[in-house]
């Protein structure tokens, strides 16, 4: 019971960086961009995060510096896929590439690596948080663990009941009926491009200030990746993936707690569990023929608006 | 551009009156002037004039390429002309954007529609009329796009996914979205390609309702019938040019037969006078599995050196099946199939037949007919460069694909090419089926085996298509046409075949007897 509370109290924190990744990356797909950048995103915003801790101390400026961190890398990504029309699965790779280096190079000049410091503190909801099992599991996390399941009502809100997800959706749906419409292709995109990079940062930011709180090369560990698997999983819907998130959240909490009862198991096997829920994730559903998998119908296709045709 | 308008409006005012009575008193509501527009070196439209009054309902008449498309698109913003102007009830405007068309109450409904599959017609009307408060002005739209809807009999149901519902009832979702969107002009382009007589006709009585509210309507089409029956106006295209505008009463068929492609228009059947040996024959050929055709069973026929074999059938009895199997997409299961100076064919692929004297002219032309992505050079080449003809495989001679292709392009009359590295898909329907011709053609085929080669072809390019078809057997080749219009049929074949159930039920000699021809076809005879 000790063993089981314990773990389960610690699984949000594993699951943020997955939700709110996952959610930038629908965000952004939604609106017809493939987005494989995830994991640069991730990158950029746990290291703009980490820089943050160690100059100023604030958790607070720190998130958002992690946010516009995603945001200002997007802007290239949007550029070279949105104006310059180039392939979304190469400009998406380059994107992690180019973090990857980006990311180590700043690192390594200001001397954060391997750097711990203060990160973020749990919140206390007094009696809530008091309750037996369920306190410590749902009322005793950190402020962003609130946020994504805010941020993520706030995106179902605004695609299914406003006019903007209207016409995001449209953009990625079927770019030549929205531009018809005089809804502006590009303009969405850019819109979905960057906030979901925004979000993908703000993940990374927790990933450094509010899970590992010190800066190492490459600590988005594959997240990234994990988070696109489970986009397709979750067949671009906000809730389910939501709920996939939480599910990699338990396998993730699990892994230092499996060592920690002296079950003998190989270390790399238990590291691996992820990559395999994803591998088994990514069969499951393709084996399910009989629902449609989601995918926006324009989803990695360059808008052009035809000229004889 | 103003005082030229205002010298030229007086002479074409008189010349409409004259010709068209009420229309042309109404006010106008839309004038184009000297519009040019051209893409690259291809002038598409050559100083075209255009008026629609308040209250008409007018056809765009020409032939496919003529471009009636393009002025439209001019009009609803997609394009921007290189010259000329556009009046709006008398004051000029610049439409450089869809969304300034929109705004002037311009709506166009596309060939092609532009509908998101997975959302509700609610939610695609509410993408062209988008503003403030979502769910009060959804409710809002919902109420008067019911209105509307109700006012000129388009029963729907809106919370649909437009992507289950039939090709009218997505058209009518177009409609109401410009309709919705205030539109007091109204542009629908080959509004009818899709649809059964009856739903045409119901479509055209809603549009008349539109244009007694005082609305403007432009149809775009290349049947002269539609046109004369549906239209207050006629404004017959050719080649990029604004031929005249008429009254549907004023003129007949043939006069404005010739007035679209310019010349007077009649094929005639032409038979053979030079039937040889038999060249290819199929005994009890079966097949069943795969496809979403009728399955054939036991065909048997024989088609002669120098003879044109047509089938007759309604679609889906087995044609496309037998094209198939003809093909070599296809091998049959039971049965033989006899090429003379060859023996019995079995199941060879399609390169194999092509080197046995094949030549395939498929129904599907965007998808076995070209790579519509591959340029027009490449795919005239595609089959000449695996025989060898332009070097070896490691090294092809681009000078001799090109200059080949640009005479092939000249001898088969393609038209709007404006360079040979321009995309197939680029081309219109008539000319793309004039490219597949040259290619098929240019090795002087012994078999031509064509599925509806004109589906979806104008007038002139389907005589361009016949003649072809004639040469290649006058050249003592044999020909099998599969079709599902009866009129090509009986213009074309010396021997007539007809296809019912997946067998071929009756055959008859030329000149045959086309109601004896229509009852094989359904009665199983």
């Amino acid at each position: 019971m000790e063993f089981l509370i314990n773990w389960l109290s610690n699984v949000p924190q594993s699951a943020v960086p997955f939700a709110l990744a996952a959610l930038g990356l629908i965000v952004c797909e939604r609106s017809g961009v493939l987005n494989l950048g995830a994991e640069g995103y991730l990158l950029v915003g746990a290291n703009a995060g980490a820089g943050a801790m160690l100059t100023t101390g604030s958790p607070m400026f720190a998130f958002v510096l992690a946010a516009l961190a995603g945001g200002a890398l997007s802007l290239l990504f949007a550029l070279l896929v949105i104006n310059l029309r180039m392939n979304q699965v190469i400009s998406g790779l380059t994107i992690v590439f180019f973090a990857q280096g980006l990311t180590s190079l700043i690192a390594a000049r200001n001397g954060w690596t391997s750097r711990s410091f203060s990160g973020l503190d749990q919140l206390d909801f007094g009696l809530l948080t008091d309750i037996p099992v369920l306190g410590p599991i749902l009322f005793n996390q950190d402020a962003i663990v609130y946020l994504t399941v805010a941020l993520f009502a706030g995106a179902v809100f605004v695609f299914k009941r406003t006019e903007i997800g209207l016409q995001i959706r449209a953009v990625g749906e079927n770019p030549a009926a929205a531009d018809s419409t005089g809804v502006s292709v590009s303009l969405y995109r850019y819109l979905a491009v960057v906030s979901g990079a925004m979000l993908i940062g703000l993940a990374g930011g927790y990933l450094s200030v509010g899970v590992s709180k010190i800066w190492v090369d490459d600590m988005a560990g594959g997240r990234g990746w994990i988070a696109i698997a489970l986009m397709i999983f979750a067949r671009w819907q906000f809730w389910p993936a939501l709920a996939g998130a939480v599910l990699f959240g338990c396998i993730e909490a699990l892994i230092p707690r499996v060592a920690a009862v002296g079950l003998q198991v190989p270390q790399y096997f238990v590291l691996m569990l992820p990559y395999v829920a994803t591998l088994c994730a990514m069969v499951w559903v393709s084996l399910d023929r009989t629902r449609h998998s989601g995918v926006p119908a324009a989803l990695g296709e360059p808008y052009v608006r035809e000229e004889r045709r | 551009m103003t005082s030229l308008s205002t010298t030229a409006a007086p002479i074409s005012e008189q010349a409409s009156c004259a010709a068209t009575g009420l229309a042309a008193l109404a006010p106008r509501a839309l004038q184009l002037t000297n519009i040019v527009k051209s893409f690259g070196d291809y002038v598409a439209l050559d100083d075209v004039s255009f008026d629609l009054r308040r209250g008409e309902v007018h056809a765009l008449l020409g032939e496919n390429g003529a471009g009636k498309s393009t002025l439209m698109n001019v009009v609803a913003g997609l394009y921007t002309s290189d010259s000329g102007t556009v009046a709006l009830n008398g004051s000029p405007v610049i439409i450089d954007n869809p969304s300034v068309a929109h705004r002037l109450g311009i709506g166009m409904v596309h060939q092609h529609y532009r509908l998101v599959d997975t959302f509700t017609a609610l939610e695609n009307i509410q993408l062209e009329n988008g503003h403030g408060n979502y769910r009060r002005s959804m409710a809002k739209l919902r109420d008067r796009t019911t209105e509307i809807a109700e006012r000129i009999g388009f029963g729907i149901d809106l919370d649909r996914p437009v992507g289950e519902m039939s090709i009218s009832e997505q058209q009518r979702v177009e409609i109401l979205k410009i309709l919705t969107a205030d539109a007091r002009i109204i542009i629908l382009d080959e509004p009818t390609a899709v649809l059964t007589d009856a739903e045409a006709d119901r479509l055209f009585t809603a549009m008349a309702g539109l244009a007694a509210e005082g609305n403007s309507v432009v149809f775009v089409t290349h049947k002269l019938r539609e046109a004369l029956t549906y239209a207050d106006r006629i404004t017959v295209m050719r080649a990029g040019k604004m031929v005249r505008t008429v009254a549907p009463n004023d003129i007949d068929t043939t006069q404005l037969t010739s007035m679209i492609v310019g010349e007077t228009i009649v094929e005639r059947r032409y038979p053979s006078s030079n039937i040889g040996d038999p060249k290819i024959v199929l005994k009890g050929v079966s097949q069943a599995g795969g496809g979403d055709d009728a399955p054939i069973s036991d065909v048997n026929f024989t088609v002669r050196e120098g003879e044109i074999y047509g089938i007759a059938g309604v679609g889906g009895n087995g044609q496309s099946r037998l094209a198939a199997l003809l093909t070599g997409l296809m091998r049959h299961d039971q049965g033989r199939i006899l090429l003379a100076g060859h023996g019995a064919l079995d199941g060879e692929t399609p390169l194999a037949l092509r080197e046995l004297g094949f030549a395939c002219i498929h129904s599907d032309r965007a998808h076995y007919g070209l790579a519509n992505d591959l340029t027009i050079m490449e795919n005239f080449s595609v089959s000449a460069v695996l025989a060898g003809d332009f070097g070896s495989p490691f090294k092809i001679d681009k000078r001799r694909m090109r200059a080949s292709t640009q005479e092939a392009v000249k001898a088969f009359d393609v038209r709007g090419v404006r360079a040979l590295h321009q995309k197939a898909g680029l081309l219109s329907g008539g000319n793309a089926q004039k490219l597949v011709l040259a290619r098929e053609f240019s090795r002087a085929p012994s078999i031509v085996i064509a599925h509806s080669p004109c589906r979806g072809l104008d007038v002139r390019a389907a005589a361009a298509v016949h003649e072809h078809l004639h040469d290649a057997r006058d050249r003592g080749g044999t020909v099998i046409l599969i079709s599902e219009d009866l009129d090509e049929i009986l213009l074309m074949s010396d021997r007539i075949g007809v296809m019912s159930r997946g067998a071929i039920v009756a055959e008859f000699d030329a000149p045959a007897d086309r109601n004896a021809i229509g009852k094989a076809m359904t009665g199983h005879a």
